[in-house]
């Protein structure tokens, strides 16, 4: 429990992180730094991109899996990190 | 489920009963073989044939109830909360995430997730992945391209009876609308039906146009305000140029206004307007009623109406803001100087060259000293200091030029549009003596052209009204790398050719001045000897005409008389 804490606040340590969210398989926000709405609203919908982004990958060759989801946008980057029962988001504004 | 038909008929309709009797059989045909029979036929042998020993199965086809589908998306307001936890109680989800808290996998899995999520932080701080970091290699990889333009789109004109679109406007901000103008330039076949409207399209949408303005009479040509894009000046074959939201007001030129431009200045307010009754007029759009100022083209500068030539095109260049050139009907261009103090003054020279009306005037948006005209079969290249003729010229077309125009980044190449439906792409770094590229946009004749600011788009506007969008090759379109330096170099060039032409003819004119005026007699002579020797040009030159002429005619004579004999030796043949 206290190193899950040290590794988040670590993460929210870094330069340029505006939010961090963990998510369950069910798509249920189990730790959030953002706001209720906010939240609720980041884990609908990148659970749902997940799910399309694996199934692509898995697609294509089935021995592939996907490891890492990057958006980049004009405002900022949603990094993603998914595994088999949770996903961690993380929403960061890259430096230039 | 029984499936049933009944038949019915009424018992009216039946006819008398059937009464059934037996009889023994009856041989009616007995056909014995005929081995006679068999000689008309052949054993083939060996016999192909197919078998397939499969289960028996047939095809049938149907056509289910259509039923619509619809894309949506949802709104997730809250996650996927197990049965028993309501999402709405806050106990009851703290304790739920208290829970998974605490579970062993959780810890892990986000422990992993984390450095990794971690690494991939660290390196979008250190340095940016998505910099472009070889922009300038992609610019050159793109001289090879062969030239080319495709259509993208084509504006028709939505009336029945179709008017020629005579001047196309781009929209100076977003570049996304284009304005037409259109009228008919023959002015007597105006008819009453002819609808009077000029529209403004969104390139993305070619079927029914933005904007409808509606003037009072037709619109022969328009342009947009550059700093405020929702004015637009208009110039009517009534005689009246009006700016669109408009008011009516008393007409100021007396025959139809060809052309009309906004003027830089402070209040983007100014504007002048050229007509073929030989005025040009500026205009103060905030005050109508009159013109602030008036000038008359008369060659003997002596502000003479009736001498007036009638101005068909307008340059005005912004970086040189008090002089402005006039493309007259009669072939000539005259450059003029606004601030002149008198109107002598004002017209400062002429430059002749053309035989017919000059439909473009513009200045080479790179060297403002050098300016393309257009007109007649030809397109020429000025430059301001020679007088006598111009720089450069395109050979004699087989067909009238309408428009032309410079692209506004690259300072080698120009636009030209003809009678007969084609637009020409001219560089004349890279070919001098056809055009670059030579496109048959429509059948019919093409009366207007307008490239976007980008150099990228161009609009040809013909005359039934179609305004076709084109874009250009990227090789077209981007400055090469040398491509200034040549071009100044090459109008240098030119430039100082023509001057040593002037400069030769000029002197053999003060030979020819001096030789005479040291004999009178001679020159008598010789006047009478040029005269003699025109007419007698003239009745070579008849002779030889007729000479061919002649040749012609019995060569076609003597094949009538080849077939003839051919005819004659055929039918004794038959």
């Amino acid at each position: 429990m206290a190193e899950v804490e040290e590794t988040l606040k670590r993460i929210q340590g870094q330069k340029g992180v505006q939010g961090i969210i963990i998510v369950n398989s069910e798509g249920i926000p189990i730790k959030t730094t953002l706001d209720n709405s906010s939240t609720v609203q980041y884990a609908g919908l990148i659970h749902q991109l997940m799910m399309k982004a694996r199934s692509t990958v898995r697609d294509i060759d089935p021995q592939n899996d996907l490891t890492f989801l990057r958006i980049r946008s004009k405002k900022n980057e949603i990094m993603i990190a998914p595994d088999k029962d949770y996903f961690l988001i993380v929403i960061q504004n890259p430096t230039d | 489920m029984e499936i049933v038909y009944v038949y019915t008929k009424r018992r009216s309709e039946f006819g008398r009963q059937c009464n059934f009797s037996d009889r023994p059989a009856e041989l009616h045909v007995d056909i014995l073989p005929d081995p006679s029979l068999a000689a008309n036929f052949i054993e083939r042998d060996p016999c192909d044939v197919p078998l397939q020993c499969s289960q028996e199965m047939s095809e049938h086809e149907v056509n289910t109830e259509r039923y619509e589908s619809e894309s949506r998306g949802i709104n997730h307001a809250e996650g996927g909360w197990p049965k028993d936890v309501n999402p709405q109680e806050m106990e009851q989800t703290i304790r739920y995430r208290k829970k998974v808290e605490k579970d062993e996998n959780y810890v892990n899995t986000i422990m992993q997730l984390g450095s990794h999520m971690e690494h991939c932080i660290k390196q979008n701080n250190a340095i940016d992945i998505y910099q472009e970091y070889f922009e300038e290699d992609e610019e050159m990889e793109e001289c090879e391209e062969q030239p080319s333009a495709k259509t993208i789109n084509i504006f028709r004109d939505p009336n029945e009876i179709k008017r020629t679109a005579t001047s196309l406007s781009w929209h100076p901000d977003a570049s996304r609308k284009l304005a037409v103008a259109y009228s008919t330039l023959e002015f007597q076949r105006a008819t009453p039906d002819m609808s009077l409207d000029s529209y403004i399209w969104d390139i993305e949408n070619p079927n029914k146009p933005d904007m409808t303005v509606k003037p009072v009479s037709p619109l022969v040509c328009l342009e947009y305000n550059p700093k405020d894009s929702h004015i637009l000046r208009t110039g009517t074959p009534a005689k009246e140029a009006s700016p669109w939201r408009c008011q009516l007001f008393e007409h100021s030129h007396r025959d139809p206004v060809f052309k009309v431009i906004w003027l830089q200045s402070k209040t983007g307010t100014d504007a002048f307007s050229a007509s073929t009754d030989g005025q040009v007029l500026w205009w103060d759009i905030r005050k109508l009623s009159e013109p602030t100022e008036r000038l008359v083209l008369d060659p003997s500068r002596k502000g003479n109406l009736d001498n007036a030539l009638g101005a068909i095109s307008l340059e005005f260049e912004t970086t040189m803001p008090t002089k402005f050139m006039v493309g007259t009907e009669q072939g000539l261009v005259v450059s003029c100087n606004r601030k002149a103090k008198t109107p002598a003054e004002k017209i400062v020279c002429t430059y002749s060259g053309h035989h017919g009306p000059i439909y473009a005037l513009q200045r080479n948006p790179f060297f403002p000293k050098n300016f393309l005209t257009v007109a007649d079969w030809t397109a020429r290249i000025w430059s301001e200091d020679i007088k006598e003729s111009s720089i450069m010229w395109t050979k004699y077309h087989m067909a009238y030029l309408t428009d032309g125009c410079w692209s506004p980044v690259r300072p080698s190449v120009f636009f030209t549009v003809k009678m007969d439906g084609t637009l020409d792409v001219w560089d004349f770094l890279f070919k001098q003596n056809d055009p670059t590229l030579s496109l048959k946009v429509c059948d019919e004749a093409l009366y207007s052209l307008k490239v976007q600011d980008n150099g990228r788009f161009l609009a040809c506007g013909s005359q039934l009204g179609t305004a076709t969008l084109l874009e250009i090759s990227p090789g077209l379109c981007f400055l090469q790398k040398n491509e200034k330096a040549l071009a100044t170099a090459m109008f240098e060039r030119e430039t100082k050719r023509e001057k040593i032409l002037e400069a030769r003819q000029r002197e053999m004119r003060l030979k020819e001045r001096s030789r005479s005026e040291q004999s009178k007699e001679e020159e008598s002579k010789e006047a009478h000897g040029a005269e003699e020797s025109a007419e007698e040009l003239t009745i070579q030159a008849e002779k030889e005409f007729f000479d061919i002429v002649d040749g012609e005619l019995k060569k076609r004579e003597k094949e009538e008389e080849k077939c003839k004999e051919k005819d004659v030796c055929e039918e004794k043949d038959g």
